[in-house]
């Protein structure tokens, strides 16, 4: 059970206060945190979707931007549902598929609510920024007040409409903060190019991603990731303030 | 079991069966190393080549299968083995695309094979005919498609070694090849599948009948070798759950078991009257040919040891289909097709589809099947620029 795409449109939303507005986009329309992805991809890039789910985004950007597009999703049916609507992708999971795809395969590998579902996340990123030569990597904020607040008064696992499973049941077996995450980026060698950082209703917020009011009030990241060159990450530190 | 084969010795008639013969002059240059030639080319088509000849589909037979896709076999009568793919409006829509599906080199009907007449000697080919390989195969199919005046598929498929041809289309020709649908099949023919392939290979040998394959020219037939061979096949095709959900271990046609030899159990019939209907339309030597064929497929060894340079620089566009309860050509083996040609960065989809059909399931009602496939091709069709209209 790795990385289920949590990109089902038939989210079980497990918080019953989840406001209306952070619900997915009306039918057809992409899901605000896909759009943000797919602003960030040039038309005609070669762009591989993991865990593409039922292939909403890579239709868009297949259909809006040209791009070369392939998809990788762990659920037969969401595979069958993508290659019966005639877009490239292949069954198989993050762990375990992407090693063999050569480096630099990729203009840019999407990662989108999935890492956290991984076996080897760290593993996961590293292979990421090598096949691709940028990785967007968006995740649920585990240190989001909401869910802090949640553990504090109500002492049961928190939930939300990222998080929509109960902890039984969950395919999210590593969550984490985005300290935590930009932390590991930094562990690893991996450069933060870009970081945007949104909201409970998918709007971004203009905040440093290494600072703790982001990591407080982001409900979810959406990191532009590459392969540290030799540069150190005090210059995509700078990247990250002017978003 | 003598009892249910019908002896019927096959009748050489194959010149007066429906369908095109293309007779090839210029000699094939096979792997074993030998010139061979002139020879023929059975073949069926369906629908019409386009003005631009962009929209044919070359259609690839299995190791029982033949060139009668989508009408009656003209020895069995029954219907043809992928009616429920080929036809007006169905995925492979014969008034869309122009399919074509030739017998295979070494085959029985129609295509030559050892059955048929060494012009040298006067008798059938027999053993003396070259051991022939898939990459053979796909060369005499390769000279049909320049008769035909095709320099590019739009799409081959097939399943089983149907799927070794494709893929061998794809790894040796990919000019040729816009799309390819190797259907439950794998980048080499595992030794487990060999070593069923030789149980067979060995049923047909044992029959004093095949008198080291001369039988034609003895009037004799193997057909208790042959239908041994068939049989244990046709255990390979299914899967447990699909032969406890047909036959489980109900009894045929009687109450309790006979304490004797007799088909006891359905199941026994059933793979008794499966090995007695092959006979009638399948050649032995043909049998030992073709499985030998299959045994040697292995890709990669062509490649230098490594699958995904059979496949480097490929543009064509590639969907691997698996069945989840095929243990002949597990999903695995699909799965390191699929590892192969993402390492050669081709343009790939991959499906698993869940049905306990065995291996039989390409040849069976599997809606996904159908589905993920007219979805696929139609993807492919609107990147081909090809309209529905002409």
């Amino acid at each position: 059970m790795i990385a289920v795409s949590n990109r089902s449109s038939a989210l079980n939303f497990g918080c019953a206060e989840v406001h209306p507005r952070a619900l997915d986009s009306a039918p057809g329309e992409l899901r605000r945190d896909l759009r943000l992805i797919a602003e960030m991809i040039d038309p005609g890039a070669r762009v591989l979707d993991i865990g593409c789910g039922d292939g909403a985004l890579l239709a868009h950007l297949v259909r809006h931007k040209n791009v070369d597009g392939r998809g990788m999703e762990l659920s037969q049916s969401g595979v069958n549902s993508c290659v019966g609507h005639g877009l490239s992708v292949i069954q198989g999971d993050a762990d375990r598929d992407l090693e063999a795809y050569p480096t630099g395969a990729f203009d840019v590998v999407v990662l989108s609510q999935t890492l956290q579902a991984t076996r080897q996340p760290r593993k996961v990123l590293e292979t990421l920024v090598r096949i691709g030569r940028r990785a967007i990597v968006s995740f649920p904020n585990f240190g989001f007040w909401r869910i802090r607040l949640h553990l504090l008064f109500c002492g049961r696992m928190p939930m939300s409409h990222l998080l929509a499973h109960p902890w039984y049941e969950t395919p999210n077996i590593h969550l984490c903060t985005i300290r935590d995450f930009v932390a590991m980026c930094d562990e690893i060698g991996v450069r933060v190019e870009r970081s945007v950082t949104l909201d409970r209703y998918g709007q971004p917020y203009s905040l440093d991603p290494r600072g703790s009011l982001a990591n407080l009030l982001a409900e979810q990241g959406v990191f532009v990731l590459s392969e540290n060159r030799g540069e150190t990450n005090a210059a995509a530190q700078a990247v990250g303030r002017r978003i | 079991m003598s009892a249910l084969i019908s002896p019927r010795l096959r009748a050489r008639s194959d010149q007066d069966w429906p369908g095109h013969r293309l007779l090839v002059r210029e000699p094939l240059r096979l792997d074993c190393g030998i010139d061979f030639g002139p020879f023929t080319i059975a073949y069926q088509t369906y629908g019409t080549l386009n003005p631009d000849r962009s929209n044919a589909v070359l259609v690839c037979h299995a190791l029982s299968g033949d060139q009668y896709v989508a009408d009656p076999h003209p020895i069995t009568g029954k219907p043809g083995w992928w009616e429920t793919m080929v036809g007006p409006g169905l995925v492979l829509d014969t008034d869309r695309f122009f399919i074509v599906c030739a017998n295979v080199l070494g085959g029985c009907m129609g295509t030559t094979g050892p059955q048929d007449i060494n012009p040298e000697t006067g008798e059938p080919w027999a053993l003396s005919f070259p051991v022939i390989t898939v990459h053979d195969m796909v060369r005499a199919q390769q000279r049909l498609l320049d008769h035909l005046g095709i320099d590019s598929l739009f799409c081959v498929t097939g399943g089983s070694m149907g799927g070794m041809q494709v893929l061998q289309w794809a790894a040796s020709y990919p000019e040729r090849v816009f799309a390819a649908v190797p259907i439950a099949a794998a980048a080499r023919h595992s030794a487990q599948n060999i070593a069923f392939h030789e149980v067979g290979r060995q049923a047909i040998m044992a029959d004093p009948d095949w008198a080291g394959g001369r039988y034609l020219s003895l009037g004799r037939q193997p057909i208790r070798g042959l239908a041994v061979a068939r049989m244990a096949a046709h255990i390979t095709y299914l899967s447990e759950a699909a032969l406890h959900r047909k036959f489980g271990r109900n009894l045929q046609d009687r109450h309790a078991v006979t304490y004797g030899f007799d088909a006891d159990f359905q199941v026994e019939s059933y793979l008794r009257h499966q090995g007695s209907t092959f006979v009638d339309r399948f050649d032995a030597n043909s049998y030992l040919y073709i499985t030998r064929a299959m045994d040697y497929f292995d890709l990669a060894i062509e490649h230098g040891g490594s699958l995904s340079s059979a496949f480097k620089g490929t543009h064509s566009r590639f969907c691997i289909i698996s069945f989840t309860s095929d243990w002949l050509f597990p999903t695995s083996e699909s799965r390191e097709l699929v590892h192969a040609l993402n390492a050669a960065a081709a343009n790939v989809s991959f499906v698993e589809i869940e049905t306990d059909n065995g291996h039989d399931a390409f040849l069976l009602h599997e809606p996904e099947l159908f589905e993920t496939l007219r979805g696929f091709l139609s993807g492919c069709a609107e990147h081909r620029g090809l309209t529905r209209s002409w």
